[in-house]
């Protein structure tokens, strides 16, 4: 992938990232959600990860954000009112978050691997192939152990949003 | 060229934009997605050192890929389970606010 694309996609998902957390809409929010996460799944698809880029998609694009803007409605949540802003608690957080972001950058500069390129790749992939394969040999038990988790969740879920019988 | 590190920063902006979220925001529902936000910048990082290490076979390294699809599994459960518990919230505060739940007997 040309390197003007890689930019372009990556200036495109942290600034809609950024979005979300600056909107005060929670339903714009969820949207720039999406484009970022569609951003992403082009970054994922430019490190020749199709199967994960598709999952991106379908997974988060798809039924998580539907989720989302589901439960925005049902509960018809209105843009915040401006509260006065709590100065220390904004700052603070701000302050973290930068140092840990500043933290972050200096071990990657410090580290040298880092600044060498992408190997070429020896054939075309075939990813999906791949990781169905260690799906269903390495980490079996893993993905058993995912299943249940699923299902216990949804079941949860039931639970969780059912009304309570009078 | 694009180097490894490339991904890494931007990987490691949108965790601190992420983090940030969870910290400044007071909507339960935004902060869920700031959550969703880190997962995924954790998931860019996997996958480009999944295909920065290509072994003999000339094949990116799959076993990250396989990782990031449990991280993508587990946080749709994560997802569903957070907005089912905002909506019990929901029902009995009438409130998706952080600050307005602050006391620990319901």
């Amino acid at each position: 992938m040309s390197p003007f694309l890689f930019w372009i996609f990556a200036v495109l998902t942290v600034i809609f990232g950024a979005a979300v957390v600056l909107n005060r809409n929670p339903v714009a929010s969820a949207l720039s959600l999406v484009v970022s996460f569609l951003g992403l799944s082009a970054l994922f698809m430019s490190l020749d990860a199709f199967f994960v880029g598709i999952i991106q998609v379908l997974v988060y694009a798809g039924a998580v954000m539907v989720l989302f803007l589901f439960i925005i409605m049902l509960l018809d949540i209105r843009a915040e009112e401006r509260r006065r802003i709590n100065l220390f608690a904004a700052v603070g957080g701000i302050g973290v978050a930068v140092i840990l972001l500043v933290q972050i950058c200096t071990v990657i500069g410090h580290f040298r691997v880092a600044r060498q390129t992408f190997p070429p790749l020896a054939r075309s992939t075939d990813d999906v192939w791949n990781i169905g394969r260690l799906l269903f040999t390495n980490y079996n038990l893993p993905f058993q152990i995912i299943g249940v988790l699923v299902l216990v969740a949804t079941i949860g879920v039931v639970l969780l949003s059912r009304r309570e019988p009078r | 060229m694009i180097t490894l590190g490339d991904y890494l920063v931007v990987s490691a902006i949108l965790f601190t934009i992420g983090l940030a979220g969870v910290m400044l925001r007071r909507n339960l529902i935004v902060i869920l997605m700031s959550l969703e936000l880190m997962l995924n910048a954790a998931n860019l990082s996997l996958v480009a050192f999944s295909r920065f290490r290509v072994g003999a076979n000339g094949l990116p390294d799959y076993n990250a890929q396989v990782f990031v699809f449990f991280v993508i599994t587990v946080a749709a459960a994560e997802v569903a389970v957070g907005l089912a518990l905002i909506v019990a919230l929901y029902r009995a505060r009438q409130t998706t606010d952080v600050d307005d739940i602050t006391s620990l007997k319901f």
